[in-house]
């Protein structure tokens, strides 16, 4: 096996820092978004009893994102989940690359194919 | 009950969960669907979209700490997520066109096997020598693991039967909104024959790939509540933290009985009300 750039140490190193980052990035959205959320409407009745589906500003990653930006607290909330979903998907990426730089043509072709199907999920699901 | 409060009460039970799912090594998701549907009568859709979420941040949380430790089989996770993804989409498909009382037997059943499964001891581990499944050597997924006395040489056996088993956890992680970590486990240590500590900890480091992929589908479906799994996902993540720090490697017999016992009394309740029309 060669081992050019990327040893297997280094490359679990990486691996481990980047989830980190993504579930503390993501935890600290979350927590933002609920101090505005229940500022706003903790004195509210909940009605999760019966299944609506969610407004689609809280459903797409473009309606997300715009909400966000216009501080809605529940659209920061949805922000950060999606942060947390986008976690593992950046973990399949920057495997594909590690697998690339050691030549590892096998593995770079079975991660792209996870990670289409993540693609796939996250922009056509 | 007003939104504060519930998100005061959601966060205290999730973190409970979280915390014993973690000393356990059983999983916080397991119980928050039952948990959610039972006692906070939440639509068990919404219930499933939350469990996903604090899945993904459980697994993530736990894997960046495995990954260092040298014991998780990249390739093989890499591998076997093709299969785990392939279902999960499938799962989330399912969830989408199945009636609710449907989805709560599964998930009665699921839990009562999780139990059952939980109880059993593990078989003791046998050394294989030699290759036992030549798709494996062309993967090259045989490694080695830290032991004792320096890395450790294991074999992968049975790589198409463990693809397959693979794809049955992810259509139930799909479904369900669990890490399906008991299917995963017949999956990696009986068929595939690893080493226990690789298997657990390359079947976590999936569960967040596995989980992403349905997520992304409930996520465009309004099944995931902002309100509902900030503090679901929050108190889980805070709770298995904390059992993490509590206690690292054993895993209290007693300890894992109780809780045992507590997931089948919740899928007993479950597949009583999904019988009687009450979910």
């Amino acid at each position: 096996m060669t081992n050019r750039d990327m040893d297997p140490k280094r490359l679990q190193i990486t691996l481990g820092a980047l989830l980190r980052a993504g579930v503390i990035l993501a935890a600290c959205t979350v927590l933002t978004g609920a101090a505005i959320y229940l500022w706003r409407h903790g004195a509210e009745k909940p009605q999760f009893g019966t299944f609506r589906s969610e407004s689609p500003g809280l459903r797409s990653v473009s309606g997300i994102v715009g909400g966000a930006l216009a501080g809605r607290g529940r659209a920061i909330i949805q922000l950060g989940l999606l942060i947390l979903i986008a976690t593992p998907v950046a973990r399949v990426a920057f495997s594909a690359y590690a697998f690339a730089r050691e030549g590892d043509r096998k593995y770079v072709v079975i991660t792209l194919i996870v990670l289409s199907l993540l693609c796939f999920s996250v922009f056509a699901g | 009950m007003n939104n504060l409060e519930l998100t005061s009460a959601l966060a205290a039970i999730a973190a409970a969960a979280g915390f014993l799912g973690s000393l356990t090594g059983l999983g916080g998701g397991v119980v928050i669907v039952p948990v959610l549907t039972l006692l906070f009568h939440v639509d068990i859709r919404y219930a499933i979209g939350a469990s996903l979420v604090s899945v993904i941040a459980t697994s993530s949380g736990a894997a960046a700490a495995y990954v260092r430790e040298g014991f998780t089989n990249i390739r093989l996770g890499m591998f076997l997520e093709i299969a785990t993804s392939l279902g999960a989409l499938a799962g989330a498909w399912l969830a989408s066109v199945l009636p609710a009382a449907a989805i709560g037997s599964v998930f009665g059943a699921m839990l009562l096997y999780s139990a059952w499964e939980s109880m059993r001891a593990h078989e003791p581990e046998v050394a294989l020598s030699g290759s036992c499944d030549p798709l494996a050597s062309w993967l090259a997924l045989e490694a080695t693991y830290p032991g004792p006395n320096g890395p450790v040489r294991y074999q992968v056996c049975n790589v198409l039967l463990g693809f397959g088993l693979m794809g049955v956890a992810g259509i139930l992680s799909g479904l369900l909104g669990i890490g399906s970590g008991a299917v995963k486990v017949v999956a990696m240590d009986r068929a595939m024959r690893l080493p226990f500590k690789v298997s657990t900890t390359t079947s976590n480091f999936m569960i967040g790939v596995t989980a992403a992929a349905s997520a992304g589908v409930y996520l465009s479906r309004g099944y995931i509540d902002p309100g509902l799994s900030m503090p679901v996902m929050l108190g889980v993540l805070a709770g298995s933290f904390a059992g993490a720090r509590v206690l690292s490697g054993a895993k209290p017999r007693t300890l894992r009985m109780l809780f045992a016992v507590v997931i089948a009394a919740l899928a007993m309740e479950m597949i009583y009300n999904s019988a009687t029309g009450k979910l």
